[in-house]
């Protein structure tokens, strides 16, 4: 009985919502806005291996490559930034300045400087993900524990081992907490991009589809846009679950005690 | 007595070196953009030197169209920021308060958080065309979530001594939200005030590039479109301006309203 | 072997000075298990971060082993106060003390049965495998002293190492200290505030002064090597001898 309630609370609304959007939508006379059955057909008819070959996968190729540069890039600099004081005093107003640009605006300027191939996107990924991870790393390697520190001196910890099991994973909250921010920049960069400057991937595709008024198609479009949210959003989820799992055990143990 | 008063010299002068430190560092990357293009690092057609960026938005500082296209940009993001805002803080006060009413729409939460707000551009374009109204939508869905999270979050984190307290005196349901509620999700709410300040101002920027609606983000599109390198370089300049006064004015209000409160929250920005 | 000569420590701040440890000098024989008492302040951390080459003398000489301390010494291990801090919470309880191990590029077989033993000793050996956060404070103690055992330490330095647990853990945990440094023959520095846990665990108790610090008493206690939560501190010996510690702590904090 409790299961049942327990349920019905988790996908009542969701159910819901969409009945509401089926039925509600059904028969829709309005050109913009057609009926959820005839979004469905669409997307079944749209998104086929070969489009998804042709479109989704090169899109979502270079979010990833964009994406895994731009975290190597921000710890390995943050590391090194937030290791000695005085790289830091030295860069922080920089940084400060460069992160404040909203990151959309890069992609004028990387079209100008190298035209509109696959390396522009990645740049525009790489450059308007990096900040966030690079200012938690850096947050991340300051805020280290001093006994800790003191530990890996003590016991002769360094080079490497100190780097590994020290720097990198005292700060690892910080980072994955970093990486979570960039992962939905990068997914706005990597629509943008495409939709100023391409001739394929999944924003063009979807932007193309609404200059041709392919009305349901293009609602398929934006349904697949919002998937690929969740799904790497879930992803990144289960990533930070298995790597921070002491963190979070931790975490609740101090509020145990 | 001795000890704070070597402290405290001890960090002015820590201070000195960090502040020195960190104007030459922002003279140092000025001096590298300006050296850059003219060794031929990158295109100088291209990528031109700083003092040519400064030049012409010297120029642009004369022309009435680059304020009437700052103030477009101004407006839309407030607007957005307002609207979220409300929104956010009436809705997470309604969940976290309500504990059936927070089970019954956690999964859609967890489910529409994550869509990307650009997902929404071809959308609002067939909708409402290039106007400000298609990109107020976009800034309002993604600063939306920025608030709502941390309101919710919030409002669960009274502590239920103060809880049971203001229930044992029998508070009413409007003083129990005014006395006990707000003051505790307060610093949360500004946490998400600042986070969707600047979630904001990307999606502003980012609707008038990609929709065309009027604004410093649809001027850099048209200066790109014409070639003009030097303008749309300038224009970003502005927009990165625009960001660090953002950021300042954001962590103002902060100090201001919560400089009774001990805590410091943890920053998360996510633009959806 | 520990020796400690017209030891100096000022902290420098622009212009103002700050004299933490006066003019400092005791030498601890090997395999002497020594207690550093003082009252709160009086520079005992700081006596013992000098000794681990973690900080460095203003002026004066630490031998560790007859070799002058600059960095921390091989062979010599810390136990620190805060043992939710000292231990890697990323790390599970083998590899915590295995880690240092690792670091002198031991073999794995070697490291693993070093771990085992030194785990054993501490009455851990089914926790091997969990996290410290998942232990109690007084386990989580337990483990920082496998990890210095497991070093294999000729010195070994305990700085108030139970300053944050219960009466009965520390108790427990007293009796372990006495039990490794009679199984392992190390030379046992042991800071504490506790004027009983001092006469109660050590061959000699040195009492420090108020700060600047020097060496106000240094006291041999003359207890059965056998001692016993029970009928030592019932003795009365002990008494007297942690009546002597506590009137001379009483004297060096009246000037301040």
């Amino acid at each position: 009985m409790r299961l049942v309630s327990r349920v019905l609370l988790l996908i009542g609304l969701p159910v819901v919502l969409l009945a509401t959007w089926w039925f509600g939508s059904a028969g829709s006379e309005d050109f913009y806005r057609p009926s959820l059955s005839s979004i469905m057909d669409a997307f079944v008819r749209t998104w086929t291996w070969d489009m998804f070959v042709q479109q989704v996968f090169p899109s979502l190729w270079r979010l990833l490559v964009g994406y895994v540069i731009a975290v190597a890039l921000g710890v390995a600099l943050g590391g090194l930034i937030g290791t000695y004081r005085s790289v830091r005093s030295l860069l922080e107003p920089v940084l400060e300045f460069l992160r404040a640009f909203p990151p959309p605006v890069l992609v004028p300027a990387a079209i100008l400087l190298s035209g509109i191939g696959d390396r522009t996107k990645i740049l525009v990924i790489v450059f308007g993900c990096v900040w966030p991870v690079l200012l938690n790393t850096i947050e991340g390697v300051r805020g280290r524990d001093e006994v800790l520190s003191d530990t890996c001196r003590s016991y002769g910890i360094t080079g490497t081992l100190r780097l590994r099991h020290l720097v990198l994973r005292a700060a690892s909250p910080q980072i994955m907490t970093g990486a979570r921010q960039a992962l939905p920049l990068a997914i706005i960069l990597m629509v943008i991009s495409e939709m100023m400057a391409a001739n394929d991937g999944l924003g063009f595709t979807v932007l193309q589809f609404q200059r041709g008024f392919q009305i349901p198609e293009m609602w398929s479009g934006v349904l697949l846009l919002g998937v690929i949210g969740i799904v790497l959003s879930l992803l990144f989820r289960l990533a930070e679950r298995s790597l921070l799992g002491w963190y979070h055990g931790q975490r609740a143990g101090q509020r145990e005690w | 007595m001795v000890a704070v008063a070597a402290r405290t010299s001890r960090v002015t002068g820590r201070r000195f070196r960090s502040v020195t430190l960190g104007a030459l560092g922002l003279f140092g990357f000025a001096l590298a953009l300006e050296i850059a293009p003219r060794v031929g690092v990158v295109p100088i057609d291209f990528a031109p030197p700083t003092s040519q960026i400064l030049v012409s938005l010297g120029e642009l500082v004369g022309e009435a169209s680059f304020w009437t296209a700052l103030v477009d940009t101004l407006r839309t993001w407030a607007l957005g920021l307002c609207i979220a805002l409300v929104a956010g803080v009436v809705i997470g006060v309604l969940l976290g308060s309500l504990p059936f009413v927070r089970a019954a729409t956690a999964t859609t939460i967890e489910f529409l958080r994550p869509i990307p707000s650009v997902a929404l551009i071809p959308l609002v374009i067939v909708l409402y065309g290039p106007t400000v109204k298609s990109t107020l939508v976009l800034v309002v869905y993604a600063a939306f979530w920025q608030v709502l999270i941390q309101v919710v979050h919030g409002v669960a984190d009274v502590d239920p001594v103060a809880r049971d307290t203001a229930l044992a005196f029998r508070l009413s349901p409007w003083a129990r939200v005014r006395y006990v509620v707000w003051p505790t999700s307060l610093p949360y709410v500004i946490t998400g005030f600042r986070l969707a300040a600047s979630v904001a101002l990307i999606l502003t920027i980012t609707g008038e590039l990609v929709i065309g609606s009027p604004g410093i983000g649809k001027e850099i599109d048209n200066a790109q479109q014409s070639n003009a390198v030097r303008t749309v370089y300038a224009l970003i300049v502005v927009t990165g301006i625009l960001g660090v006064l953002a950021n300042l004015l954001t962590r103002f209000v902060e100090r201001r309203v919560l400089s009774w409160h001990p805590s410091t929250r943890g920053e998360e920005v996510t633009p959806a | 072997m520990l020796e400690v000569k017209n030891l100096h420590k000022v902290y420098d701040g622009h212009g103002r000075r700050v004299t933490a440890v006066g003019d400092l000098t005791f030498s601890v024989p090997e395999g002497q298990f020594a207690c550093v008492v003082g009252p709160s302040g009086c520079g005992k951390t700081t006596l013992l971060r000098v000794l681990a080459g973690l900080l460095p003398a203003t002026s004066g000489e630490v031998l560790v082993q007859r070799t002058p301390v600059t960095a921390p010494p091989p062979g010599l291990a810390v136990v620190f106060q805060e043992y939710g801090r000292s231990l890697f919470p990323w790390l599970r309880v083998r590899e915590n003390v295995e880690l240092p191990l690792k670091a002198q590029g031991m073999a794995r077989s070697d490291r693993g049965a070093l771990a085992a033993e030194a785990l054993a000793a501490v009455g851990l050996s089914d926790a091997h495998g969990a996290y410290p956060w998942q232990l109690s404070g007084g386990m989580q103690q337990r483990v920082a002293i496998a990890r210095a055992i497991a070093y294999q330490p000729r010195v070994l330095l305990m700085d108030e190492p139970f300053a944050a647990v219960d009466a009965q853990t520390r108790a427990d945990l007293e009796d372990l200290v006495r039990s490794v440094w009679q199984r392992f023959g190390v030379t046992l520095l042991f800071v504490t505030h506790d004027i009983d846990e001092a006469v109660y665990l050590g061959q000699r108790v040195i009492v420090l002064s108020a700060s600047p610090t020097t060496v106000a008493q240094d006291l041999t206690i003359d207890l059965p090597a056998e001692r016993d939560q029970l009928t030592t501190r019932s003795d009365a010996r002990f008494t007297e001898l942690r009546g002597q510690v506590y009137a001379q702590i009483q004297k060096v904090k009246a000037p301040a």
